[in-house]
């Protein structure tokens, strides 16, 4: 719901005045964000601390390409993708897992 | 003086000299001795592949140490291991800092969820109260 204002303002490109044009346009976009909200699997699973040793772990969080997963995507709380990140980070400086790969 | 630190190091033997493995783990935890620390834990995590080539081998044995000090040992240590060319590469990691901040959430989460139980025991639900039992089961 709060995020119908949100919809609106971004979509208020177009914006003419009218009041009636606004508000299906509101709904599209709100119709278009149903996705269902993802949660931290780490908050789950009360995990308080990521071990940069854990690489069957971290490599859940590492696409194809290397390139660290954003929380957008994985859902992860902002703490959570901190600590993983960080993981990440030193797993790549031992070479335990790849900085990229093509 | 302040409290004892706790530092994960862990370091990358080549491949080749897998036979040294024990003696430079021992002669490093007797460095790190000498220095007056502690070596808590020592174990060989293996042979792996490595993620991506590091002086041109593709491989490497794994060694974790787990050291309890000043830092003093950890300089000397980190010296030691840049002057080895047996070890590929290490990675000093100081985790009694991380450890106690998730002793501290552990600890919180115990006492909420210990909490939680004894103040509906003292509110017992009822039909007319559900508003009452929502509140204190989230």
């Amino acid at each position: 719901m709060s995020s119908n204002y949100e919809d609106r303002m971004r979509g208020g490109g177009g914006y003419n005045g009218d009041d009636d044009d606004r508000r299906p346009m509101g709904g599209r976009a709100g119709a278009r964000r149903m996705h269902r909200r993802r949660v931290c699997r780490f908050c789950i699973d009360k995990v308080d601390l990521i071990d940069f040793k854990d690489v069957r772990l971290l490599q859940n969080y590492l696409p194809e390409r290397g390139k660290i997963l954003p929380r957008r995507i994985s859902g992860n709380c902002a703490t959570h993708q901190r600590m993983l990140a960080e993981a990440i980070k030193r797993a790549r400086n031992i070479a335990l897992l790849p900085y990229t790969t093509d | 003086m302040e409290t004892k630190r706790q530092y994960e190091v862990v370091f990358i033997v080549d491949p080749t000299a897998d036979e040294e493995v024990p003696r430079l783990t021992e002669s490093f935890s007797q460095i790190v001795t000498d220095q007056g620390g502690v070596v808590t834990k020592a174990e060989t995590m293996g042979k792996r592949q490595l993620a991506y080539e590091i002086l041109h081998h593709k491989d490497g044995t794994f060694v974790l140490l787990e050291i309890e000090g000043s830092g003093r040992e950890i300089a000397e240590l980190e010296r030691r291991m840049r002057v080895n060319d047996r070890v590929l590469r290490y990675i000093t990691v100081r985790v009694d800092e991380d450890r106690r901040r998730a002793e501290k959430l552990k600890d919180r989460r115990a006492r909420k969820v210990a909490k939680r139980p004894s103040s509906q025991g003292s509110q017992p639900r009822r039909g007319s109260t559900m508003e009452f039992a929502e509140a204190a089961g989230e």
